[in-house]
């Protein structure tokens, strides 16, 4: 059976679509004011039997093209679940928020956590403080990396953060530890989150923010463990979609 | 919202224009969230009725009784004894504070972190939208936590306001202050209204109260059935007339309810199909209309089975004793039974936990979505306890922490549904 998953979030849109366990077509696409538009567009490209949408836009997708869907937090463990079997903890940071999953041996959820509405540690405020240190957002990482461990960032909102960072520039401090500053506030934040919903190994990264190096070298340190990216760590929720399309 | 109470609001003082556009955004959001549902009671039409004249009739009949020189009393609070009231002749009304409505007004004296349910009263009054807060001779606030306690201080420079000192702990030594107060509530009210309290009038207000607590207790049992034979929803309504009706009128309609419920009970009939997700909501008060959150869960394809709240259990689970023979007697009596209730600004409070894991076994709910108002610690940090405690029980819970702003209504959503495709 050929089945397709859609993750509608905030910032981008994923499309992956399954011959069984292989993919097949994988696409993505900005997430635009007309998602649906966006949506119809993605598909006209592929064809599949069944198909489930997940993400943030998915009810005013599911009901514009009929489908079914799902929360996010289930594509996500679904996705990773295939992926990874022993993943027993997921992280995901994308445009606009955060999610802790815990799963047990069958990949299903036991516990999850998700930030409130502000977009604070998420891909969105990587843009905003990438934007104020004048960087491309793909670079941060590597400019985090390159910077001491010697600066706070105390705010976790993004528009005070942004504040900070451009104070911090002002007093000269060099652009790299202030990115180091803005990852390790990030790493805090989330590392918390995951201890209030238990860490457990085999603990996976997902999500645009996955891709940041910085992020997951400083989180793993501060957790003490692995932590595991996906080679496609933006596709698990769409992945998922399609993998839990073959029972819907 | 007819005309006809144009003259009358006038009289009151309220903004007529801001008053008539909340009036059409209350109507719409009753529309969307009540009068879609299916398979409702035929003894809900009497609510649906109310809450249309929830400005308009119930309002001119507290006008009317104020002519003929009874007073009103404006409460914000279950620890508030309404029986001292009712037997001094007085009217109670619950206070509008369940809409983000006059915020800004209300930003202008109190921080913008403050929960919602207060600034949401104090916006009220300034923006002159609740003709309730209007009709009251006298708002009685109590110490409960921090943000009301100091807010009615400030809510004092508006309108007269009293402040019964209600304690934090349930020792002997607390118990013996909240009874001072019980009398010091006593002489204010009797001074107010010019009567003295008298036993054979204390007793009746104490039966009429607890008839009204009965029957809401009868209908909060009839939703552990399966299927469940009442929305979330529109038992969270009944909760929410009850601080607003009159209590007799009120009783009677609630009893009918019941009736009608256990028919329904019997035949195996029910709101929601048969298996579908039963959920357990505890925390905060939901003043109407506040009705976001039942809302998600129950749009998201679940059923509430029971309010751990104040609008709800906190409100009604509890009944005065009815053997005393003296004031002093039932005076004691009111304190026993208010002392009772399990609200998270005592320290400790383990009855509260005691109690949601009851509720949650006897109303058979598949799990607890505990909600705490966005700012308010006692509840935001309870929760912890609440979390621990049901993970032991084997309980699944859910945490949700919000205001009355619609935006997060989606990222709202996420949470409920993934919740329930956990349990």
């Amino acid at each position: 059976m050929i089945t397709a998953g859609l993750d509608i979030g905030s910032c981008t849109i994923e499309l992956v679509v399954l011959d069984e366990d292989r993919p097949i077509f994988t696409r993505r696409s900005e997430t635009s004011f007309d998602y649906p538009e966006q949506v119809r567009a993605l598909l006209s490209e592929t064809e599949y039997d069944r198909i489930l949408v997940t993400g943030y836009g998915r009810h005013l997708v599911a009901r514009e093209f009929g489908m079914g869907h799902v929360t996010e937090i289930k594509a996500h463990a679904a996705g990773v679940h295939h992926l990874v079997p022993e993943a027993r903890t997921i992280l995901d940071i994308g445009g606009q928020d955060t999610k802790v999953i815990s799963l047990d041996k069958q990949g299903k959820v036991t516990a999850f956590e998700m930030n409130d509405r502000c977009s604070a540690g998420t891909g969105r405020f990587f843009e905003v403080m990438a934007q104020a240190l004048a960087c491309r957002i793909g670079e941060l990482g590597d400019l985090a990396l390159s910077g001491a461990d010697r600066l706070r960032i105390s705010s976790m909102c993004t528009v005070f953060a942004e504040t900070e960072v451009v104070a911090l520039r002002a007093r000269g401090e060099a652009p790299e530890d202030v990115a180091h500053a803005v990852v390790v506030s990030v790493v805090y934040r989330v590392s918390s989150m995951i201890r209030r919903v238990g860490l457990r190994e085999k603990a996976v990264f997902c999500g645009g923010v996955a891709r940041n190096k910085a992020v997951v070298q400083i989180l793993a340190q501060e957790l003490g463990c692995g932590l595991f990216v996906p080679e496609a760590p933006d596709f698990t929720g769409a992945m998922g979609a399609a993998i839990l399309a073959r029972g819907s | 919202m007819n005309k006809t109470h144009e003259a009358m609001w006038k009289e009151l003082d309220l903004d007529l224009g801001a008053h008539e556009a909340l009036l059409t955004v209350l109507g719409r959001f009753y529309n969307d969230i009540y009068l879609s549902q299916s398979g409702r009671l035929q003894g809900m039409e009497y609510l649906d009725f109310v809450m249309g004249e929830v400005h308009g009739l119930r309002i001119r009949e507290i006008q009317e009784a104020r002519s003929a020189g009874r007073k009103v009393m404006g409460l914000f609070c279950v620890f508030v004894p309404e029986e001292l009231i009712l037997a001094l002749d007085g009217i109670c009304v619950g206070l509008c504070a369940g809409a983000e409505a006059g915020f800004d007004a209300a930003e202008r004296h109190l921080p913008r972190n403050t929960c919602p349910l207060i600034k949401s009263f104090f916006g009220f009054r300034l923006a002159r939208l609740c003709p309730y807060t209007s009709s009251c001779d006298l708002v009685i606030g109590e110490t409960t936590c921090d943000g009301k306690k100091k807010a009615y201080e400030l809510f004092g420079d508006f309108q007269p306001t009293y402040v019964m000192e209600v304690p934090q702990s349930k020792s002997a030594a607390a118990r013996v202050l909240f009874r001072t107060e019980m009398d010091r509530l006593r002489e204010t009210l009797e001074r107010l209204t010019g009567r003295i309290l008298e036993p054979q009038r204390l007793r009746d207000a104490i039966r009429l109260v607890n008839r009204r607590r009965s029957a809401l207790n009868r209908l909060a049992a009839l939703r552990a059935a399966e299927p469940a034979p009442i929305s979330g929803r529109d038992a969270l309504l009944i909760n929410q007339v009850a601080f607003y009706d009159d209590p007799v009128r009120f009783t009677e309609t609630v009893e009918r309810l019941c009736a009608e419920l256990e028919e329904r009970v019997q035949k195996g009939e029910g709101v929601a199909p048969p298996r579908t997700k039963r959920i357990l909501v505890s925390g905060c008060p939901m003043a109407v209309p506040n009705w976001k959150l039942p809302y998600v869960i129950e749009g998201s394809g679940a059923v509430i089975v029971g309010e751990e709240s104040c609008v709800g259990a906190r409100h009604t689970r509890d009944l005065v004793s009815e053997q005393a023979e003296t004031v002093d007697g039932m005076l004691d009596a009111l304190c026993d039974r208010y002392l009772r209730i399990d609200c998270a600004t005592f320290t400790p409070n383990p009855e509260r936990l005691d109690n949601i894991v009851r509720m949650a076994r006897e109303l058979h709910a598949d799990g607890v979505i505990h909600y705490a108002l966005e700012f308010c610690q006692p509840y935001a940090i309870e929760s912890k306890k609440v979390e621990n405690r049901l993970a032991a029980e084997g309980i699944p819970f859910l945490r949700v922490e919000t205001g009355y702003s619609l935006e997060d209504i989606e990222p709202l959503r996420t949470r409920v549904e993934a919740f329930l495709e956990t349990i």
